[in-house]
């Protein structure tokens, strides 16, 4: 059970973490999501008492790490898989630490075989891949059979076996009550991995929650609609009668609509009524990637824009057009926010595949006045929208 | 917090509540200072940083001190007064660049590496840490210097039969005396590895209080500087170490044991504020 209250951190002006407080419980897999610069590892390491919070404290099984009994043997750690001095054997440095927390010898071996590390236990660790040295990180965080586990990007670097490994392990030490708080930036991972997610954003809790309840509360499924590309008429005639039967339709830069706010049958029949043919229509589920993409969106500290290479490049030739890049859809670095003014706790439960969101009044691709995060910039994607760089 | 993305009540357990229930089955005792003793052998032995700074200290210690032995053998200059283990004072003058060396990276090399927040995580008492890294370092290269300056002495002894015997108490000096200073000037450059976090930086520190002292005063020449010229020589460290050899370089500095109180205390703040650091600072 790992408790923050009130955690703040301050480097001179830069306010990495504040007012953080949330709970970590027993018996259950709690992922720990936000954008690069968030926070999150400056919480993991308030956490383990390696920075001292400038207000506010955080405690596990109610004491503070640096007064824990046996710390070593309540907490284990992965805090970056690169924390180990390189010129020293991979079952040297696991016994040492194994030294230092009073563990016996034996178990150096045992964890190196739970991790597959035996036949590179007697290499020095700087020899080691990125996923050898995940590997070993996690062979230390075991090391004292903990209740509490702390894991910062854990599968960065693992091959897909490694992977489903560290997924199983997750859920496994989970099961057998124990705590165990991941932090990742692998959406699709977290999905299979944790039961409760905390979300933060420079340095704020945004969300706190069940991973189920965290997806259907900030995502709106969608129906994409392809229209011959041959004809434009047929998509405006298409877009008019979606609209007119209570649709809303947003075009995407591909030519294809996104359609909410009718079901799938209902937008074929529409589609035939008007004699409009589809080429595609397909149901689009909410992932957690996108339900997060559009939480943190306006929390993002380090956003990419395209590389101009302005005047990098030798002058084209006349009539030379450049290939047309086919964008990767649907994330096209802007997500429709909840609609506005409604608590989105309040929302029932939504159904799959295409079901009828809560009524969305604009349907035009610009956030709404009220965007969900307060510190979200009025339009915070339109200027690095990447169809608007090409 | 205003956003509306406010916590969910949750209805399992009070806040406070026990750590878990898991239960490892593997006996849990109180980690001691043993333990921490153990574990900063195990690391100091092995990485190859230390088997490279004490083999060139033995080197550097047996080479010059059967060098010297050898040179002043062959040209029959004449010792004079001075005992024989004089000469071996060149060869702990230039060891103890690698005895500084291996202090700063005893603990340097885990900020550099980042180890020392797994060590940190792994026992979070620091006063810990530090000790047993000062105890194992400080044992380590105390048998090392006195165990080669001993060695040194009996052959240097043996290749020059006439040379002025020394007496217990020289003998003590310069062996187990510089032992002592050696391994407590390590155990600064430790402490000053501690406080700067980073190898390079504490080193060059560590070389510089050795050697600037001296080479200032050589460079002072005007009279007005003569008191600050001659306390830089007295108190410079190979004047000091000079000291343990019955030898100074002017008669009035520290002589006898002094040098290994004035080294003492000076370690002993600087420990101090290398605990204090670590206690406050973020890692």
């Amino acid at each position: 059970m790992i408790e923050a209250v009130g955690l703040t951190k301050r480097y001179g002006a830069k306010t990495a973490v504040h007012n953080l407080s949330f709970q970590v419980r027993p018996g259950a897999v709690t992922g720990f999501l936000g954008p690069n610069g968030s926070g999150k590892s400056t919480t993991m390491r308030m956490i383990l008492g390696l920075d001292q919070p400038t207000a506010g404290h955080v405690t596990i099984g109610g004491h503070p790490f640096r007064n824990l009994p046996n710390a070593p043997r309540q907490v284990g750690a992965l805090l970056d898989a690169k924390a180990v001095h390189g010129g020293r054997s991979a079952r040297n440095h696991l016994l040492s630490l194994a030294q230092l927390s009073g563990i016996p010898a034996r178990r150096v071996d045992e964890v190196l075989g739970v991790v597959g590390l035996q036949e590179v236990a007697k290499r020095r660790s700087k020899g080691f891949s990125l996923g050898m040295g995940q590997r070993l990180g996690i062979a230390a965080a075991l090391l004292g059979d903990p209740q509490v586990l702390l894991f910062d990007e854990p599968v960065n670097g693992l091959d897909p076996e490694g992977i489903l490994w560290v997924r199983n392990l997750m859920k496994q030490l989970a099961a057998e009550g124990r705590t165990v708080f991941v932090s990742s930036h692998l959406m699709s991972e977290m999905a299979l991995t944790a039961d409760h997610l905390i979300v933060i954003g420079r340095g704020q809790l945004l969300a706190d929650m069940r991973i189920t309840d965290f997806i259907s509360h900030n995502s709106a499924d969608f129906a994409r609609v392809r229209t011959p590309g041959t004809d434009p008429a047929q998509r405006e005639k298409l877009t008019s009668a979606l609209t007119e039967a209570g649709g809303q339709v947003m075009p995407e830069p591909d030519g294809a609509l996104r359609v909410t706010g009718l079901a799938l049958p209902r937008i074929s029949d529409v589609a035939h009524e008007a004699d409009v043919r589809l080429w595609e229509l397909s149901p689009h589920q909410a992932s957690l990637e996108e339900a997060y993409m559009r939480m943190t969106q306006g929390a993002v500290d380090y956003r990419s824009t395209a590389d101009q290479k302005a005047g990098l490049q030798p002058a084209m030739p006349p009539g030379y057009a450049p290939p047309q890049v086919v964008p990767e859809v649907p994330q096209h670095g802007w997500y429709a926010p909840p609609p506005p003014g409604q608590n989105p706790y309040a929302a029932a439960p939504q159904q799959a595949p295409v079901q009828q969101p809560p009524v969305q009044q604009a349907p035009q691709p610009q956030p709404p006045a009220a965007p969900p995060v307060p510190q979200a910039p009025a339009a915070p994607a339109a200027p690095t929208k990447p169809e608007d760089a090409r | 917090m205003s956003t509306p993305y406010q916590q969910q009540p949750h209805p399992q357990q009070a806040p406070g509540g026990p750590l878990g229930t898991y239960t490892s089955p593997i006996a849990v005792r109180r980690a001691t200072f043993g333990d921490a003793l153990a574990s900063e052998w195990t690391k100091i032995r092995s990485v190859r940083s230390t088997m490279w700074t004490l083999g060139v200290l033995i080197v550097l210690l047996l080479g010059l001190g059967l060098l010297t032995g050898i040179v002043v053998r062959s040209s029959d200059a004449h010792m004079g007064d001075n005992s024989v283990l004089l000469l071996g004072f060149y060869g702990v003058l230039l060891g103890t660049i690698c005895v500084i060396t291996l202090g700063v990276l005893t603990i340097a090399s885990e900020y550099g590496t980042g180890m020392i927040r797994t060590t940190l995580t792994a026992c979070p008492s620091r006063g810990r840490i530090l000790a047993a890294k000062s105890v194992v370092f400080f044992l380590l290269a105390f048998v090392i210097v006195t165990a080669m300056t001993t060695l040194v002495a009996a052959i240097q002894s043996a290749l020059l039969p006439d040379a002025r015997t020394p007496s217990g108490g020289e003998w003590l000096r310069a062996t187990v005396g510089v032992g002592l200073y050696i391994a407590m000037l390590g155990l600064l450059s430790l402490a000053v590895g501690a406080l700067i976090r980073h190898s390079a930086g504490s080193i060059t520190i560590m070389i510089g209080v050795v050697l600037l002292p001296l080479v200032l005063a050589l460079f002072m020449f005007t009279p007005s500087l003569e008191g600050v010229r001659n306390f830089l020589l007295e108190y410079s460290i190979p004047s000091q170490l000079s000291a343990f050899y019955g030898e100074s370089i002017s008669g009035s500095g520290p002589a006898g044991w002094d040098p290994l109180w004035i080294i003492t205390g000076i370690t002993a703040v600087a420990l101090g504020g290398a605990f204090l650091s670590l206690n406050s600072r973020d890692v």
